[in-house]
């Protein structure tokens, strides 16, 4: 309650630490955030993916510092990944934001991906609620540096920006489903190098061969060129930002924002009943034992999964369960 | 089930790029299953104390090898105070000759590794020293 409060308050400290009893599993933060939520909802949340080093830091960067001159205040949420081996993490992305470390107006919070498998944490979404709370205007969400089907982002962001680079491999990949096909806007980034062109050609025809265009919106492909070229990035940025904004105000005026919002609060409903029904069974599963003997019995053959998770859905659901 | 993780921040105060050591303490921070939040050259002390509070980290590691530390570092530790974030450990490495390690300390830094300090008894202090919030 306190927390929530300071929160509305647009308190870093406040906000920061939620975020992170969120990460941690905390069961109070559940509680903050039923406080928070009636007052969420209200910030563009835009997304920004694409492959390692493709250079999404740097475009949220640069969407940071637009937002800025037009006064939008801007949350940032920005994932790395965690090792598989170790559970630490290197969480570099805001270094290619730190000109913006002091602005009041942006808070940027760098957070693991702790497992998850999507291209985000697990906490992203709730994470989302927190700085919308703060009362952020645009919340841009930047996904780990992603391959192929690591497309948890669409049901969290109302506009997707899906960044590639030249050299990435022959057009079948760009035919390919998964993240091909989450884009509102492409960027074809790096646009000065060799294959940009080639690149650009690509997704044109991959976009000519999509019958409809995805809800009356035709995702526009963007050349960005090298950020060490101050003029040509600029140039290109603006283009983006026009596109942001354009998209924004298509799904705004043809009341497809409605679809994304029940997509994204579907999604968190998911979730949530996820944490609420299976997390208290399986942590039940896991300090009592029983799982493991459970894995002795399959290794036996003495059962199948499917019989022993019938006997343990029996034990809690049984209204769900009919004979 | 409360799965409590150190955060920690690597960062390089000032005009210094020689970020090796920092980059390989983050690493070995990371090895250790800390999230490390790294910001990379050239930063400023403000610079460096917002993006703590706004990453809610347990300790800021400084690094600094230009010999602007008796500067640089109580300048964190300060602001970090002013912001009511005091509690957030700041300790440093680099090129700190001994007699500035008690002025250091002074103002409120908690830790100092300089060359010959292994990595091992790096992780370990701040093991042994931080607890993870939440």
């Amino acid at each position: 309650m306190e927390l929530g409060k300071r929160i509305k308050a647009g308190d870093i400290r406040a906000a920061s630490r939620l975020i992170r009893n969120i990460e941690d599993n905390v069961s109070e933060a559940k509680t903050t955030i039923k406080h928070i939520f009636p007052f969420t909802g209200n910030a563009h949340v835009i997304g920004i993916t694409g492959s390692p080093g493709a250079g999404k830091s740097t475009l949220v960067d640069g969407l940071i510092e637009w937002h800025r001159k037009l006064d939008r205040t801007v949350g940032v949420l920005a994932v790395d990944p965690t090792s598989p081996f170790t559970g630490g993490a290197i969480l570099g992305d805001r270094i290619r934001m730190q000109r913006h470390a002091e602005d009041p107006g942006v808070f940027v919070r760098s957070l693991a991906t702790r497992g998850a498998l999507g291209g985000l944490a697990k906490a992203v979404g709730d994470a989302i609620h927190v700085v919308d709370a703060m009362g952020k205007d645009v919340i841009l969400v930047e996904t780990v540096g992603t391959g192929q089907q690591e497309v948890e982002i669409i049901n969290h962001a109302h506009t997707v920006i899906v960044v590639l680079v030249p050299g990435m491999g022959d057009e079948i990949q760009a035919i390919k489903a998964g993240i091909m096909e989450i884009a509102d806007i492409f960027v074809v980034n790096k646009a000065d190098r060799e294959g940009s062109q080639k690149l650009h050609r690509e997704l044109m025809t991959v976009l000519d061969m999509s019958k409809i265009p995805k809800d009356g919106w035709r995702p526009p492909i963007l050349m960005i060129g090298n950020a060490f070229d101050p003029v040509e990035f600029d140039r290109g940025m603006t283009e983006l930002t026009e596109k942001v904004k354009g998209h924004y105000d298509h799904l705004i005026s043809t009341n497809q924002i409605g679809d994304r919002i029940r997509r994204k609060t579907r999604h968190e409903l998911n979730e949530a009943l996820r944490s609420c029904i299976l997390e208290p069974v399986m942590k039940m599963l896991v300090t009592s034992g029983e799982l493991d003997t459970m894995i002795d019995v399959l290794l036996k053959k003495e059962s199948d999964p499917y019989t022993i998770a019938e006997d343990v859905a029996g034990r809690y659901l049984q209204d769900c369960i009919k004979p | 089930m409360s799965d409590k993780k150190l955060r920690i921040m690597v960062a390089k105060p000032g005009l210094d790029g020689h970020d090796r050591g920092a980059r390989v303490l983050a690493r070995c921070f990371r090895d250790a299953g800390f999230e490390v939040i790294y910001t990379g050259c050239h930063q400023t002390p403000e610079q460096i104390a917002a993006s703590a509070i706004q990453e809610d980290v347990d300790v800021v590691g400084l690094s600094c090898l230009s010999g602007a530390h008796r500067y640089l570092f109580p300048a964190v530790a300060k602001l970090l105070q002013e912001k009511q974030a005091g509690d957030i450990t700041v300790i440093g490495g680099g090129i700190i000759p001994e007699q500035d390690f008690q002025p250091l300390y002074d103002s409120g830094i908690k830790a100092l590794f300089t060359p010959g300090a292994t990595l091992d008894s790096i992780v370990d202090w701040v093991r042994t020293n931080i607890k993870p919030r939440a």
